[in-house]
């Protein structure tokens, strides 16, 4: 038997919540960052959708204000494209990889995880909405910002709904499943979500079916209109995350 | 063939404990597992297990690949809760303590549980982030030999690197107890040396260690304890030498001139006597003092001039392959 050097004697103790979820939120933003096809998902297509609809006549849209339409409707966007289809791929992998499992057993807890998950992608789609809303200026996008808090707290409920949606897909399927479903939402919602084209013609039910659509208008509205949120994308957008998040917290598995 | 005579050598669970001297202070045992039963719908991967890890010890959980090792230890771990029995780990309920219990342990997962894409000194540095007091992680890493991979993503090391990355991730914390799923698998015959050693260096520092392994010369070597499993029961338990010591000598071979009447050696003896080669006898069974000079007696009687004699004492493969092979095969 070897004699003790006292390397490994014992000496557990978590550190302060806010270190630990501090460097987990930097590792998850790395590694983001570090995941090529993640970026062209979260701002290549964005942009391309900015810049060819907003100012070209390439679709056609219900107004003549293209880059009103466009620009809030791009923003609602890359709120989707993070929160949703890239959350929900990156967590169905983790969750493959034993990473959730892994994490989830350590200091760090799971409820922890969550919270670090959550605040990377706000931290992210925080970024990605000053860049592109930026791009938009350029491009001759005048904002109202009489009405950012509506605008920002619209966001706020959106981001909550899709980080469920994506949670609760994660937990059902396989990765590469997960994979194709977000991948083929994300298609579908760009061009029936009232992105680059009218919307589908559904009035108010449209809202309740398509958050998208929902968080683009209230984003056309207040950003561009500098008018209120309806009541009912209010409505809409609350009953979808309440929906998605108790959804997720059944659904959701740790491997 | 030995029988299954070994089955009753349970100073794993009795009251001898050599980890006590660690104990003052903190009476209860590192691990303490009691009737656990865990299935997997129809299949019931774990059926009626106990075991009990004294402070500052190693068990080495010992089976073939299926016997119920792994979900034993995911019922240790937390992962998910026994279907029957109890578990006390550090005293606490592994998942109703869970995150209090967590900081002191140490995981190894058999595979996976990182982030591929990570380097491994991202990874080891994430897990070090979570203790107030870890480990150097330059330290751990060059104890591992996995210095000049720090900058390698997890993905592009081979598996024994990352297995090494993954008890480096289940130390760095500065554990009480640790708990490594098969920690050698992957490794080459150097790693392995060395994991060893640190394994050992860990018993010695205080800490407890629950392995599974299905390496015999692992268990022999590093274990104080021994739980053979077997189809999700424990087949035997006890030090590597009291289960090698179990039944005494096993095999008596005997060199005298060729052709000697073999049923007459063998008469009145509980033990199986042939002819190997020519003037080459083999007594095999349970053989203990008494019986081994009456074998000298029967040859003798036969008047046999014996020129060498040769015992054999079972191994813990010897052991292991016993028990196993009755029940599965």
């Amino acid at each position: 038997m070897t004699a003790s050097t006292g390397t490994f004697t014992p000496a557990p103790r978590r550190a302060p919540m806010r270190t630990i979820l501090r460097s987990q939120i930097r590792m998850e933003l790395v590694l983001t960052a570090r995941r090529g096809e993640a970026v062209v998902l979260a701002m290549g297509v964005p942009l391309l959708v900015l810049l060819g609809a907003g100012l070209t006549h390439a679709t056609n849209l219900p107004t003549d204000d293209r880059l009103g339409y466009v620009v809030p409707g791009v923003l609602a966007l890359t709120v989707m494209s993070t929160a949703f289809t890239g959350q929900a791929i990156t967590t169905g992998y983790e969750r493959s990889y034993g990473v959730l499992k892994r994490l989830g057993a350590s200091p760090l807890t799971r409820p922890g995880l969550l919270f670090a998950k959550t605040a990377a992608i706000l931290c992210l789609v925080g970024l990605q909405i000053l860049a592109l809303a930026a791009v938009g200026v350029v491009a001759g996008w005048r904002p109202d910002l009489t009405e950012l808090l509506p605008a920002i707290g619209v966001t706020v409920l959106a981001t909550a709904a899709y980080c469920g949606l994506a949670l609760f897909i994660a937990g059902l399927m396989r990765p590469e499943t997960v994979t194709a479903a977000a991948t083929l939402i994300y298609v579908l919602m760009l061009a029936a979500g009232g992105i680059m084209f009218a919307a589908p013609g559904l009035g108010t039910a449209g809202w309740f079916l398509l958050p998208l659509a929902a968080h683009a208008e209230a984003l056309r509205d207040t950003l561009t209109h500098g008018t209120a949120v309806p009541g009912t994308i209010w409505l809409s957008l609350t009953l979808w995350a309440v929906v998605a998040l108790t959804a997720a917290a059944r659904k959701f598995r740790w491997e | 063939m030995p029988e299954r005579g070994v089955r009753h050598t349970a100073a794993v669970r009795g009251g001898s404990r050599p980890g006590g001297q660690y104990s003052f202070g903190m009476p209860e045992a590192a691990v303490d597992v009691q009737d656990v039963i865990v299935r997997y719908g129809e299949v019931t991967a774990v059926d009626g297990v106990s075991l009990t890890v004294p402070r500052a010890s190693i068990l080495a959980l010992l089976g073939d690949n299926g016997a119920g090792k792994t979900s034993l230890l995911q019922v240790c771990e937390g992962f998910r809760k026994p279907d029957g029995g109890s578990v006390r780990i550090l005293g606490l309920d592994p998942t109703g303590d869970h995150d209090a219990l967590m900081p002191r342990l140490g995981i190894m997962l058999q595979s996976g549980g990182v982030y591929p894409w990570a380097t491994a000194g991202e990874i080891l540095r994430l897990f070090a982030s979570y203790s107030a007091n870890p480990l150097d992680v330059d330290m751990l890493l060059d104890r591992l030999g996995l210095r000049k991979f720090a900058k390698t993503t997890f993905r592009r090391l081979s598996g024994g690197e990352q297995q090494r990355l993954s008890l480096a991730v289940a130390l760095v914390g500065r554990p009480e107890l640790v708990f490594l799923d098969e920690p050698t698998a992957g490794m080459d015959v150097g790693a392995r040396r060395t994991t060893w050693e640190l394994v050992e260096d860990l018993r010695a520092d205080g800490v407890s260690v629950l392995l599974t392994t299905h390496l015999l010369d692992e268990a022999e070597s590093l274990a104080d304890h021994v739980v053979i499993i077997d189809g999700g029961r424990v087949a035997a338990t006890g030090t590597p030498a009291e289960l090698t010591a179990a039944a005494g000598i096993d095999l008596l071979q005997v060199r005298a001139e060729p052709g000697l009447p073999i049923a007459a050696l063998a008469a009145g003896l509980d033990a199986k006597v042939t002819e190997e080669a020519p003037g080459e006898y083999a007594v095999a069974g349970a053989l203990d003092t008494d019986a081994i000079a009456a074998v000298l007696t029967r040859f003798a009687q036969a008047g046999a001039r014996v020129t060498a004699v040769n015992t054999r004492r079972r191994t813990l493969e010897d052991v292991y392959l016993a028990l196993t092979a009755g029940a599965s095969r």
